[in-house]
Protein backbone atom coordinates (compact mmCIF):
# COMPACT_ATOMS: atom_id res chain seq x y z
CA UNK A 1 0.00 0.00 0.00
CA UNK A 2 1.21 3.47 -0.78
CA UNK A 3 2.70 5.44 2.10
CA UNK A 4 1.48 9.01 1.80
CA UNK A 5 3.45 10.06 4.85
CA UNK A 6 6.70 9.28 3.07
CA UNK A 7 5.53 10.95 -0.10
CA UNK A 8 4.63 14.32 1.29
CA UNK A 9 6.98 17.21 1.88
CA UNK A 10 7.65 17.27 5.62
CA UNK A 11 7.49 21.03 5.70
CA UNK A 12 3.94 21.17 4.41
CA UNK A 13 2.91 18.39 6.79
CA UNK A 14 4.25 20.47 9.66
CA UNK A 15 2.47 23.61 8.50
CA UNK A 16 -0.39 24.30 10.87
CA UNK A 17 -3.81 24.92 9.35
CA UNK A 18 -4.86 28.49 9.97
CA UNK A 19 -6.32 29.22 13.39
CA UNK A 20 -9.32 30.85 11.79
CA UNK A 21 -10.53 27.61 10.26
CA UNK A 22 -11.83 26.12 13.50
CA UNK A 23 -14.37 28.88 14.13
CA UNK A 24 -15.44 28.98 10.54
CA UNK A 25 -16.12 25.25 10.65
CA UNK A 26 -18.24 25.80 13.75
CA UNK A 27 -20.08 28.73 12.24
CA UNK A 28 -20.83 26.82 9.08
CA UNK A 29 -22.84 24.22 10.95
CA UNK A 30 -24.99 26.73 12.86
CA UNK A 31 -28.10 28.70 11.99
CA UNK A 32 -28.64 32.37 12.66
CA UNK A 33 -24.93 33.10 12.94
CA UNK A 34 -23.93 36.73 12.79
CA UNK A 35 -20.51 36.82 11.28
CA UNK A 36 -17.92 39.48 11.82
CA UNK A 37 -15.34 37.10 10.54
CA UNK A 38 -14.68 37.50 6.87
CA UNK A 39 -11.95 39.63 5.39
CA UNK A 40 -13.56 40.69 2.16
CA UNK A 41 -15.73 43.68 1.25
CA UNK A 42 -19.50 43.36 1.58
CA UNK A 43 -19.86 45.56 -1.50
CA UNK A 44 -20.28 44.17 -4.96
CA UNK A 45 -17.70 44.97 -7.59
CA UNK A 46 -18.69 48.29 -9.24
CA UNK A 47 -21.16 47.65 -12.04
CA UNK A 48 -19.03 49.20 -14.79
CA UNK A 49 -16.33 46.66 -14.02
CA UNK A 50 -18.75 43.74 -14.14
CA UNK A 51 -20.21 45.11 -17.36
CA UNK A 52 -16.76 45.31 -18.90
CA UNK A 53 -16.13 41.66 -18.05
CA UNK A 54 -19.39 40.73 -19.77
CA UNK A 55 -18.38 42.72 -22.85
CA UNK A 56 -14.99 41.06 -22.93
CA UNK A 57 -16.55 37.61 -22.73
CA UNK A 58 -18.96 38.51 -25.51
CA UNK A 59 -16.03 39.52 -27.64
CA UNK A 60 -14.45 36.15 -26.91
CA UNK A 61 -11.25 37.37 -25.31
CA UNK A 62 -10.60 34.06 -23.65
CA UNK A 63 -6.90 33.49 -24.32
CA UNK A 64 -3.82 33.73 -22.15
CA UNK A 65 -2.28 37.17 -21.90
CA UNK A 66 1.41 38.06 -21.87
CA UNK A 67 3.04 36.39 -18.85
CA UNK A 68 3.38 39.60 -16.92
CA UNK A 69 -0.17 40.69 -17.81
CA UNK A 70 -1.87 42.80 -20.48
CA UNK A 71 0.42 45.68 -21.34
CA UNK A 72 -2.53 48.08 -21.17
CA UNK A 73 -3.24 46.94 -17.64
CA UNK A 74 0.41 47.28 -16.62
CA UNK A 75 0.39 50.79 -18.04
CA UNK A 76 -2.70 51.63 -16.02
CA UNK A 77 -1.15 50.14 -12.87
CA UNK A 78 1.95 52.21 -13.49
CA UNK A 79 -0.18 55.34 -13.89
CA UNK A 80 -2.12 54.44 -10.75
CA UNK A 81 1.04 54.06 -8.65
CA UNK A 82 2.29 57.32 -10.06
CA UNK A 83 -0.96 59.04 -9.15
CA UNK A 84 -1.02 57.61 -5.62
CA UNK A 85 2.63 57.52 -4.63
CA UNK A 86 4.37 59.79 -7.12
CA UNK A 87 6.70 56.94 -8.13
CA UNK A 88 7.35 55.66 -11.61
CA UNK A 89 7.52 51.97 -12.45
CA UNK A 90 8.24 50.77 -15.97
CA UNK A 91 5.19 48.82 -17.17
CA UNK A 92 7.44 46.60 -19.27
CA UNK A 93 9.96 45.50 -16.69
CA UNK A 94 8.86 46.50 -13.20
CA UNK A 95 5.27 45.28 -12.87
CA UNK A 96 3.74 41.78 -12.85
CA UNK A 97 0.00 41.19 -12.80
CA UNK A 98 -0.59 38.35 -10.34
CA UNK A 99 -3.34 36.06 -9.13
CA UNK A 100 -4.30 38.28 -6.22
CA UNK A 101 -1.98 39.88 -3.74
CA UNK A 102 -1.63 36.30 -2.54
CA UNK A 103 0.41 35.16 -5.51
CA UNK A 104 2.41 38.37 -5.41
CA UNK A 105 3.43 37.58 -1.82
CA UNK A 106 4.24 33.99 -2.71
CA UNK A 107 6.40 35.01 -5.69
CA UNK A 108 8.25 37.66 -3.78
CA UNK A 109 9.05 35.44 -0.80
CA UNK A 110 10.04 32.41 -2.84
CA UNK A 111 12.31 34.39 -5.15
CA UNK A 112 14.22 35.89 -2.26
CA UNK A 113 14.36 33.46 0.63
CA UNK A 114 16.74 30.51 0.74
CA UNK A 115 17.20 27.95 3.51
CA UNK A 116 18.64 29.58 6.62
CA UNK A 117 17.73 33.14 5.63
CA UNK A 118 16.03 35.12 8.33
CA UNK A 119 12.71 36.71 7.45
CA UNK A 120 11.37 39.44 9.71
CA UNK A 121 7.60 39.49 9.92
CA UNK A 122 5.63 42.13 11.78
CA UNK A 123 2.94 40.37 13.80
CA UNK A 124 0.01 40.25 14.30
CA UNK A 125 -0.43 40.04 10.55
CA UNK A 126 -2.06 38.24 7.66
CA UNK A 127 -1.66 34.50 7.90
CA UNK A 128 0.23 33.61 4.73
CA UNK A 129 3.70 35.12 5.15
CA UNK A 130 5.06 32.71 7.73
CA UNK A 131 4.06 29.39 6.13
CA UNK A 132 5.41 30.43 2.73
CA UNK A 133 8.70 31.65 4.19
CA UNK A 134 9.07 28.47 6.23
CA UNK A 135 8.22 26.25 3.28
CA UNK A 136 11.26 27.55 1.41
CA UNK A 137 13.42 27.00 4.48
CA UNK A 138 13.45 30.54 5.80
CA UNK A 139 13.77 31.19 9.50
CA UNK A 140 10.94 33.43 10.56
CA UNK A 141 11.67 36.06 13.17
CA UNK A 142 8.55 37.69 14.51
CA UNK A 143 8.53 41.38 15.38
CA UNK A 144 5.66 42.00 17.74
CA UNK A 145 3.87 45.27 17.21
CA UNK A 146 2.19 46.54 20.36
CA UNK A 147 -1.06 48.22 21.29
CA UNK A 148 0.82 51.00 23.12
CA UNK A 149 2.52 51.86 19.82
CA UNK A 150 -0.77 51.66 17.96
CA UNK A 151 0.53 48.41 16.45
CA UNK A 152 3.13 50.23 14.38
CA UNK A 153 6.60 48.88 13.73
CA UNK A 154 9.19 50.93 15.59
CA UNK A 155 12.76 51.49 14.47
CA UNK A 156 14.17 50.11 17.75
CA UNK A 157 12.23 46.89 17.53
CA UNK A 158 13.33 46.44 13.94
CA UNK A 159 16.96 47.16 14.73
CA UNK A 160 17.01 44.66 17.59
CA UNK A 161 15.93 41.83 15.30
CA UNK A 162 18.35 42.39 12.44
CA UNK A 163 21.28 39.97 12.15
CA UNK A 164 23.82 39.17 9.42
CA UNK A 165 21.37 36.56 8.16
CA UNK A 166 18.41 38.88 7.78
CA UNK A 167 17.37 39.00 4.16
CA UNK A 168 13.79 40.15 4.09
CA UNK A 169 11.37 42.29 6.04
CA UNK A 170 7.63 41.94 5.58
CA UNK A 171 5.92 45.24 6.19
CA UNK A 172 2.15 44.74 6.15
CA UNK A 173 0.49 48.15 6.50
CA UNK A 174 -2.38 49.10 6.56
CA UNK A 175 -2.52 46.00 8.68
CA UNK A 176 -4.80 43.02 8.79
CA UNK A 177 -5.86 42.33 11.61
CA UNK A 178 -4.99 45.44 13.66
CA UNK A 179 -5.96 48.19 11.21
CA UNK A 180 -2.69 49.97 12.03
CA UNK A 181 -1.02 52.23 9.49
CA UNK A 182 2.50 53.60 9.22
CA UNK A 183 2.81 57.35 8.75
CA UNK A 184 5.54 58.96 6.69
CA UNK A 185 7.43 59.80 9.89
CA UNK A 186 7.18 56.19 11.08
CA UNK A 187 8.51 54.98 7.75
CA UNK A 188 11.35 57.49 7.77
CA UNK A 189 12.58 55.98 11.01
CA UNK A 190 12.37 52.50 9.49
CA UNK A 191 14.25 53.68 6.39
CA UNK A 192 17.01 55.02 8.60
CA UNK A 193 17.53 51.51 10.05
CA UNK A 194 17.42 49.80 6.67
CA UNK A 195 19.51 52.14 4.60
CA UNK A 196 22.93 50.60 5.17
CA UNK A 197 21.73 46.99 5.08
CA UNK A 198 21.11 44.62 2.20
CA UNK A 199 17.60 43.76 3.37
CA UNK A 200 14.71 43.66 0.92
CA UNK A 201 11.21 44.68 1.98
CA UNK A 202 7.87 43.27 0.87
CA UNK A 203 5.43 46.07 1.46
CA UNK A 204 1.97 44.53 1.47
CA UNK A 205 -0.20 47.50 0.59
CA UNK A 206 -3.36 45.64 -0.34
CA UNK A 207 -5.39 47.93 1.95
CA UNK A 208 -3.71 51.12 0.74
CA UNK A 209 -6.99 52.61 -0.51
CA UNK A 210 -8.64 52.07 2.84
CA UNK A 211 -7.14 54.60 5.21
CA UNK A 212 -9.15 57.07 7.23
CA UNK A 213 -8.11 60.64 7.79
CA UNK A 214 -4.60 60.04 6.62
CA UNK A 215 -3.34 59.25 3.14
CA UNK A 216 -1.46 56.02 2.65
CA UNK A 217 2.32 56.32 2.51
CA UNK A 218 4.60 53.61 1.12
CA UNK A 219 8.13 52.82 2.23
CA UNK A 220 9.08 53.08 -1.45
CA UNK A 221 8.38 56.82 -1.23
CA UNK A 222 11.02 57.39 1.43
CA UNK A 223 14.54 58.37 0.31
CA UNK A 224 16.07 55.65 -1.84
CA UNK A 225 13.93 52.89 -0.30
CA UNK A 226 12.35 52.20 -3.70
CA UNK A 227 15.47 50.21 -4.64
CA UNK A 228 14.74 47.57 -1.99
CA UNK A 229 10.94 47.67 -1.81
CA UNK A 230 8.62 45.21 -3.50
CA UNK A 231 5.12 46.62 -3.48
CA UNK A 232 2.28 44.10 -3.24
CA UNK A 233 -1.14 45.48 -4.04
CA UNK A 234 -4.30 44.38 -5.78
CA UNK A 235 -7.92 44.81 -6.62
CA UNK A 236 -9.56 42.65 -3.95
CA UNK A 237 -10.05 45.15 -1.17
CA UNK A 238 -9.99 48.51 -2.95
CA UNK A 239 -12.42 47.62 -5.71
CA UNK A 240 -14.31 44.82 -3.95
CA UNK A 241 -12.91 42.33 -6.46
CA UNK A 242 -11.83 39.41 -4.27
CA UNK A 243 -13.24 36.69 -6.50
CA UNK A 244 -11.58 38.05 -9.63
CA UNK A 245 -8.22 36.97 -8.22
CA UNK A 246 -6.13 39.85 -9.40
CA UNK A 247 -3.25 41.73 -7.85
CA UNK A 248 0.17 42.99 -8.80
CA UNK A 249 3.80 43.33 -7.88
CA UNK A 250 5.79 46.48 -8.50
CA UNK A 251 9.48 46.64 -7.77
CA UNK A 252 12.98 47.15 -9.10
CA UNK A 253 13.72 45.47 -12.42
CA UNK A 254 16.45 43.06 -11.19
CA UNK A 255 14.00 41.54 -8.71
CA UNK A 256 10.91 41.63 -10.90
CA UNK A 257 12.59 39.94 -13.85
CA UNK A 258 13.48 36.92 -11.69
CA UNK A 259 10.00 36.82 -10.17
CA UNK A 260 8.53 36.83 -13.64
CA UNK A 261 10.29 33.51 -14.34
CA UNK A 262 8.55 31.85 -11.41
CA UNK A 263 5.22 33.45 -12.32
CA UNK A 264 5.62 32.26 -15.91
CA UNK A 265 6.29 28.64 -14.90
CA UNK A 266 3.84 28.43 -12.03
CA UNK A 267 0.91 30.49 -13.31
CA UNK A 268 1.45 31.38 -17.02
CA UNK A 269 -0.74 34.45 -16.81
CA UNK A 270 -3.41 35.88 -14.56
CA UNK A 271 -7.10 35.53 -15.46
CA UNK A 272 -7.71 37.35 -18.74
CA UNK A 273 -11.27 38.55 -18.18
CA UNK A 274 -10.27 39.91 -14.78
CA UNK A 275 -7.38 41.78 -16.33
CA UNK A 276 -9.57 43.59 -18.84
CA UNK A 277 -12.08 44.41 -16.14
CA UNK A 278 -9.31 45.75 -13.90
CA UNK A 279 -8.32 48.29 -16.56
CA UNK A 280 -11.85 49.66 -16.28
CA UNK A 281 -11.61 49.69 -12.48
CA UNK A 282 -8.38 51.70 -12.51
CA UNK A 283 -9.74 54.15 -15.06
CA UNK A 284 -13.24 54.78 -13.80
CA UNK A 285 -13.75 53.71 -10.22
CA UNK A 286 -12.11 56.32 -8.01
CA UNK A 287 -15.55 57.53 -6.95
CA UNK A 288 -16.65 54.01 -6.04
CA UNK A 289 -13.64 53.61 -3.77
CA UNK A 290 -14.45 56.92 -2.15
CA UNK A 291 -18.02 55.80 -1.46
CA UNK A 292 -16.94 52.50 0.06
CA UNK A 293 -14.28 54.23 2.15
CA UNK A 294 -16.84 56.65 3.59
CA UNK A 295 -19.14 53.81 4.47
CA UNK A 296 -16.33 51.83 6.14
CA UNK A 297 -15.32 54.92 8.04
CA UNK A 298 -18.74 55.34 9.69
CA UNK A 299 -18.76 51.67 10.67
CA UNK A 300 -15.23 51.89 12.02
CA UNK A 301 -16.16 54.76 14.30
CA UNK A 302 -19.28 52.95 15.42
CA UNK A 303 -17.38 49.79 16.40
CA UNK A 304 -14.46 51.50 18.14
CA UNK A 305 -16.93 53.44 20.26
CA UNK A 306 -19.07 50.38 20.96
CA UNK A 307 -16.17 48.18 22.10
CA UNK A 308 -14.66 50.87 24.27
CA UNK A 309 -18.04 51.39 25.91
CA UNK A 310 -18.26 47.67 26.56
CA UNK A 311 -14.95 47.83 28.39
CA UNK A 312 -13.03 46.00 25.66
CA UNK A 313 -10.23 48.47 24.99
CA UNK A 314 -10.04 49.16 21.32
CA UNK A 315 -7.43 51.36 19.71
CA UNK A 316 -8.69 53.51 16.85
CA UNK A 317 -7.40 51.88 13.69
CA UNK A 318 -6.74 54.15 10.73
CA UNK A 319 -6.73 51.54 7.98
CA UNK A 320 -8.21 48.36 6.47
CA UNK A 321 -11.64 47.19 7.68
CA UNK A 322 -10.92 45.59 11.02
CA UNK A 323 -10.95 46.62 14.64
CA UNK A 324 -8.82 44.72 17.13
CA UNK A 325 -10.27 45.05 20.63
CA UNK A 326 -8.48 43.67 23.68
CA UNK A 327 -10.43 41.01 25.56
CA UNK A 328 -7.97 40.45 28.44
CA UNK A 329 -10.39 42.12 30.88
CA UNK A 330 -12.74 39.15 30.52
CA UNK A 331 -10.12 36.78 31.89
CA UNK A 332 -10.58 34.56 28.87
CA UNK A 333 -8.03 33.62 26.24
CA UNK A 334 -8.78 34.66 22.67
CA UNK A 335 -9.73 31.10 21.79
CA UNK A 336 -12.04 30.73 24.80
CA UNK A 337 -13.68 34.07 24.09
CA UNK A 338 -14.35 33.25 20.44
CA UNK A 339 -15.59 29.76 21.18
CA UNK A 340 -17.95 30.86 23.96
CA UNK A 341 -19.21 33.79 21.93
CA UNK A 342 -20.10 31.67 18.96
CA UNK A 343 -21.62 28.88 21.04
CA UNK A 344 -23.75 31.10 23.26
CA UNK A 345 -24.57 34.08 21.03
CA UNK A 346 -23.88 32.88 17.52
CA UNK A 347 -21.46 35.68 16.75
CA UNK A 348 -18.32 34.72 14.84
CA UNK A 349 -15.15 36.73 15.33
CA UNK A 350 -11.55 35.65 14.86
CA UNK A 351 -9.10 35.15 17.76
CA UNK A 352 -6.14 37.51 17.61
CA UNK A 353 -3.63 34.71 18.04
CA UNK A 354 -4.59 33.36 14.61
CA UNK A 355 -2.42 36.23 13.31
CA UNK A 356 0.65 35.38 15.40
CA UNK A 357 1.18 34.47 19.03
CA UNK A 358 1.33 38.11 20.09
CA UNK A 359 -2.30 38.55 19.00
CA UNK A 360 -3.32 36.60 22.10
CA UNK A 361 -5.70 38.64 24.23
CA UNK A 362 -7.32 40.29 21.21
CA UNK A 363 -10.04 39.51 18.71
CA UNK A 364 -10.35 40.61 15.10
CA UNK A 365 -13.68 42.09 14.18
CA UNK A 366 -14.36 42.87 10.54
CA UNK A 367 -16.59 45.78 9.61
CA UNK A 368 -17.19 44.65 6.08
CA UNK A 369 -20.82 44.40 7.17
CA UNK A 370 -23.77 46.79 7.15
CA UNK A 371 -24.39 49.03 10.15
CA UNK A 372 -27.58 47.18 11.04
CA UNK A 373 -25.65 43.91 11.01
CA UNK A 374 -22.96 45.42 13.23
CA UNK A 375 -25.56 46.75 15.63
CA UNK A 376 -27.14 43.35 16.06
CA UNK A 377 -23.71 41.83 16.66
CA UNK A 378 -22.90 44.45 19.29
CA UNK A 379 -26.25 43.79 20.96
CA UNK A 380 -25.38 40.11 21.24
CA UNK A 381 -21.83 40.79 22.44
CA UNK A 382 -23.25 43.11 25.12
CA UNK A 383 -25.48 40.28 26.37
CA UNK A 384 -22.56 37.89 26.22
CA UNK A 385 -20.36 40.12 28.38
CA UNK A 386 -23.16 40.64 30.90
CA UNK A 387 -23.68 36.91 31.21
CA UNK A 388 -19.93 36.40 31.61
CA UNK A 389 -19.92 38.75 34.59
CA UNK A 390 -22.76 36.63 35.99
CA UNK B 1 -22.89 67.49 5.88
CA UNK B 2 -22.58 65.10 2.93
CA UNK B 3 -21.80 62.21 5.25
CA UNK B 4 -24.66 63.10 7.58
CA UNK B 5 -27.11 63.18 4.69
CA UNK B 6 -25.77 59.88 3.40
CA UNK B 7 -26.28 58.23 6.81
CA UNK B 8 -29.76 59.69 7.23
CA UNK B 9 -30.80 58.53 3.80
CA UNK B 10 -29.64 55.06 4.76
CA UNK B 11 -31.49 55.09 8.06
CA UNK B 12 -33.20 58.20 9.41
CA UNK B 13 -33.97 56.47 12.70
CA UNK B 14 -30.42 56.56 13.98
CA UNK B 15 -30.10 58.60 17.15
CA UNK B 16 -28.11 61.83 17.32
CA UNK B 17 -25.63 60.02 19.54
CA UNK B 18 -25.15 57.21 17.06
CA UNK B 19 -24.74 59.66 14.21
CA UNK B 20 -22.25 61.64 16.26
CA UNK B 21 -20.08 58.56 16.80
CA UNK B 22 -20.18 57.61 13.15
CA UNK B 23 -19.27 61.11 12.03
CA UNK B 24 -16.64 61.68 14.70
CA UNK B 25 -18.33 64.86 16.01
CA UNK B 26 -20.38 65.71 19.12
CA UNK B 27 -24.10 64.99 19.40
CA UNK B 28 -24.65 68.72 19.80
CA UNK B 29 -23.01 69.33 16.46
CA UNK B 30 -25.22 66.69 14.87
CA UNK B 31 -28.32 68.38 16.27
CA UNK B 32 -27.10 71.73 14.92
CA UNK B 33 -26.38 70.31 11.49
CA UNK B 34 -29.77 68.62 11.28
CA UNK B 35 -31.53 71.78 12.45
CA UNK B 36 -29.76 73.72 9.74
CA UNK B 37 -30.61 71.19 7.04
CA UNK B 38 -34.23 71.38 8.13
CA UNK B 39 -34.27 75.16 8.33
CA UNK B 40 -32.67 75.45 4.89
CA UNK B 41 -35.37 73.19 3.51
CA UNK B 42 -32.85 70.55 2.47
CA UNK B 43 -34.35 67.92 4.74
CA UNK B 44 -38.07 67.99 3.98
CA UNK B 45 -39.13 65.23 6.32
CA UNK B 46 -38.53 61.67 7.41
CA UNK B 47 -40.62 58.80 6.21
CA UNK B 48 -40.56 55.04 6.22
CA UNK B 49 -39.86 53.13 3.04
CA UNK B 50 -42.73 50.70 2.72
CA UNK B 51 -42.90 47.71 0.44
CA UNK B 52 -46.46 48.55 -0.61
CA UNK B 53 -47.01 45.20 -2.29
CA UNK B 54 -46.09 43.43 0.94
CA UNK B 55 -48.16 45.79 3.09
CA UNK B 56 -51.29 45.63 0.96
CA UNK B 57 -51.14 43.16 -1.95
CA UNK B 58 -54.15 44.85 -3.60
CA UNK B 59 -52.63 48.28 -3.67
CA UNK B 60 -51.47 49.61 -7.00
CA UNK B 61 -48.84 52.05 -7.94
CA UNK B 62 -48.97 53.95 -11.21
CA UNK B 63 -46.90 56.45 -13.14
CA UNK B 64 -49.02 58.87 -15.15
CA UNK B 65 -47.60 60.98 -17.91
CA UNK B 66 -49.46 64.22 -18.60
CA UNK B 67 -49.30 66.55 -21.54
CA UNK B 68 -50.19 69.97 -20.25
CA UNK B 69 -50.78 73.38 -21.86
CA UNK B 70 -48.69 75.87 -19.90
CA UNK B 71 -50.74 78.75 -18.46
CA UNK B 72 -49.95 82.27 -19.59
CA UNK B 73 -49.25 83.53 -16.08
CA UNK B 74 -47.87 80.64 -14.12
CA UNK B 75 -46.60 78.20 -16.74
CA UNK B 76 -46.74 74.70 -15.23
CA UNK B 77 -46.48 75.78 -11.59
CA UNK B 78 -50.12 76.14 -10.72
CA UNK B 79 -51.21 72.89 -12.33
CA UNK B 80 -48.37 71.00 -10.74
CA UNK B 81 -49.29 72.38 -7.32
CA UNK B 82 -52.93 71.55 -7.85
CA UNK B 83 -52.07 67.93 -8.70
CA UNK B 84 -49.65 67.69 -5.81
CA UNK B 85 -52.36 68.57 -3.33
CA UNK B 86 -54.19 65.24 -3.78
CA UNK B 87 -53.45 62.68 -1.09
CA UNK B 88 -53.28 59.88 -3.63
CA UNK B 89 -50.34 61.57 -5.32
CA UNK B 90 -46.91 60.48 -4.10
CA UNK B 91 -44.83 62.72 -6.36
CA UNK B 92 -45.16 65.30 -9.14
CA UNK B 93 -42.32 66.20 -11.47
CA UNK B 94 -41.92 68.51 -14.45
CA UNK B 95 -40.10 66.57 -17.16
CA UNK B 96 -38.10 67.18 -20.30
CA UNK B 97 -39.00 65.06 -23.32
CA UNK B 98 -42.22 63.82 -24.87
CA UNK B 99 -44.53 64.69 -21.99
CA UNK B 100 -44.57 67.46 -19.40
CA UNK B 101 -45.53 66.20 -15.98
CA UNK B 102 -44.96 62.83 -14.34
CA UNK B 103 -47.27 61.90 -11.47
CA UNK B 104 -46.83 58.94 -9.12
CA UNK B 105 -50.09 57.70 -7.69
CA UNK B 106 -50.80 55.04 -5.06
CA UNK B 107 -54.31 53.59 -4.86
CA UNK B 108 -56.07 50.82 -2.98
CA UNK B 109 -56.84 49.03 -6.27
CA UNK B 110 -56.75 49.50 -10.05
CA UNK B 111 -60.27 50.96 -10.10
CA UNK B 112 -59.30 53.63 -7.59
CA UNK B 113 -56.36 54.74 -9.66
CA UNK B 114 -58.34 54.68 -12.89
CA UNK B 115 -61.07 56.79 -11.34
CA UNK B 116 -58.52 59.22 -9.98
CA UNK B 117 -57.01 59.67 -13.42
CA UNK B 118 -60.27 60.02 -15.25
CA UNK B 119 -62.06 62.19 -12.67
CA UNK B 120 -59.26 64.26 -11.16
CA UNK B 121 -56.42 64.55 -13.66
CA UNK B 122 -58.04 64.25 -17.09
CA UNK B 123 -60.64 66.81 -16.14
CA UNK B 124 -58.15 69.58 -15.51
CA UNK B 125 -58.58 72.03 -18.40
CA UNK B 126 -54.90 72.39 -19.18
CA UNK B 127 -54.33 68.64 -19.30
CA UNK B 128 -54.44 67.60 -22.93
CA UNK B 129 -53.75 63.90 -22.55
CA UNK B 130 -52.75 61.27 -20.02
CA UNK B 131 -50.94 57.95 -20.25
CA UNK B 132 -51.18 55.66 -17.24
CA UNK B 133 -48.56 53.00 -16.56
CA UNK B 134 -49.23 50.52 -13.76
CA UNK B 135 -46.21 49.28 -11.84
CA UNK B 136 -45.99 45.51 -11.96
CA UNK B 137 -43.22 45.02 -9.47
CA UNK B 138 -40.72 47.22 -7.59
CA UNK B 139 -37.16 46.05 -7.18
CA UNK B 140 -35.54 49.10 -5.66
CA UNK B 141 -37.06 52.20 -4.13
CA UNK B 142 -35.38 55.27 -2.65
CA UNK B 143 -32.00 53.64 -3.08
CA UNK B 144 -33.08 50.59 -1.12
CA UNK B 145 -33.44 47.10 -2.59
CA UNK B 146 -36.96 45.95 -1.72
CA UNK B 147 -37.15 42.81 -3.77
CA UNK B 148 -36.00 40.42 -1.04
CA UNK B 149 -32.89 40.79 1.05
CA UNK B 150 -29.62 40.12 -0.70
CA UNK B 151 -28.00 37.06 0.79
CA UNK B 152 -24.45 37.22 2.07
CA UNK B 153 -22.73 34.88 -0.34
CA UNK B 154 -19.28 35.25 1.12
CA UNK B 155 -17.57 31.98 2.01
CA UNK B 156 -15.88 31.28 5.27
CA UNK B 157 -12.36 31.56 3.94
CA UNK B 158 -9.19 32.70 5.59
CA UNK B 159 -8.36 36.24 4.71
C1 LIG C 1 -2.84 41.78 4.28
C2 LIG C 1 -3.33 40.98 3.13
N1 LIG C 1 -2.53 40.80 2.07
C3 LIG C 1 -2.92 40.09 1.00
C4 LIG C 1 -4.18 39.51 0.94
C5 LIG C 1 -4.51 38.71 -0.27
O1 LIG C 1 -5.60 39.16 -0.98
P1 LIG C 1 -5.84 38.81 -2.52
O2 LIG C 1 -5.06 37.59 -2.82
O3 LIG C 1 -7.30 38.60 -2.63
O4 LIG C 1 -5.36 39.98 -3.29
C6 LIG C 1 -5.05 39.67 2.02
C7 LIG C 1 -6.39 39.05 2.03
O5 LIG C 1 -7.07 38.98 2.99
C8 LIG C 1 -4.62 40.43 3.14
O6 LIG C 1 -5.42 40.63 4.20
Amino acid sequence: MIDYERLLNGKIKNTKPSGIRKYFDMAETMDNVISLGVGEPDFKTPWVVRQEAINILERGRTNYTANSGLIDLRKEISAYINRKLGLSFDPKSEIIVTVGGSEAIDLAIRCIVEPGDEVLICEPSFVCYRPIAELVGGKVVSIETKAENEFRLTADELKSKITDNTKLLILPFPNNPTGAIMTRADLEAIAEVLKDTNIAVISDEIYSELTYGEKHCSLAQIGDMRERTIIVDGFSKAYAMTGWRLGFLAGPKPLIEQMLKLHQYAIMSSPTVSQYAAIKALKECDADIEKMRNEYNARRRYLVDAFNRLGLDCFTPKGAFYVFPCIKSTGLTSDEFCEKLIMSKRVAVVPGNAFGGCGEGYIRVSYAYSISHLKEAIRRITEFLEELKG
Amino acid sequence: MDELIRLLKQNARMTDDELAVMLGVSADEVRKMIAKLEADGIIKGYSAIIDEAEYDPNSVFALIELNVTPQSQSGYEEIARQIASYDEVASVRLMSGTYDILVEVIGANIRDVSLFVSQRLATIDAVQSTATHFVLKAYKDNGIIIDGEEKDERSWVIS
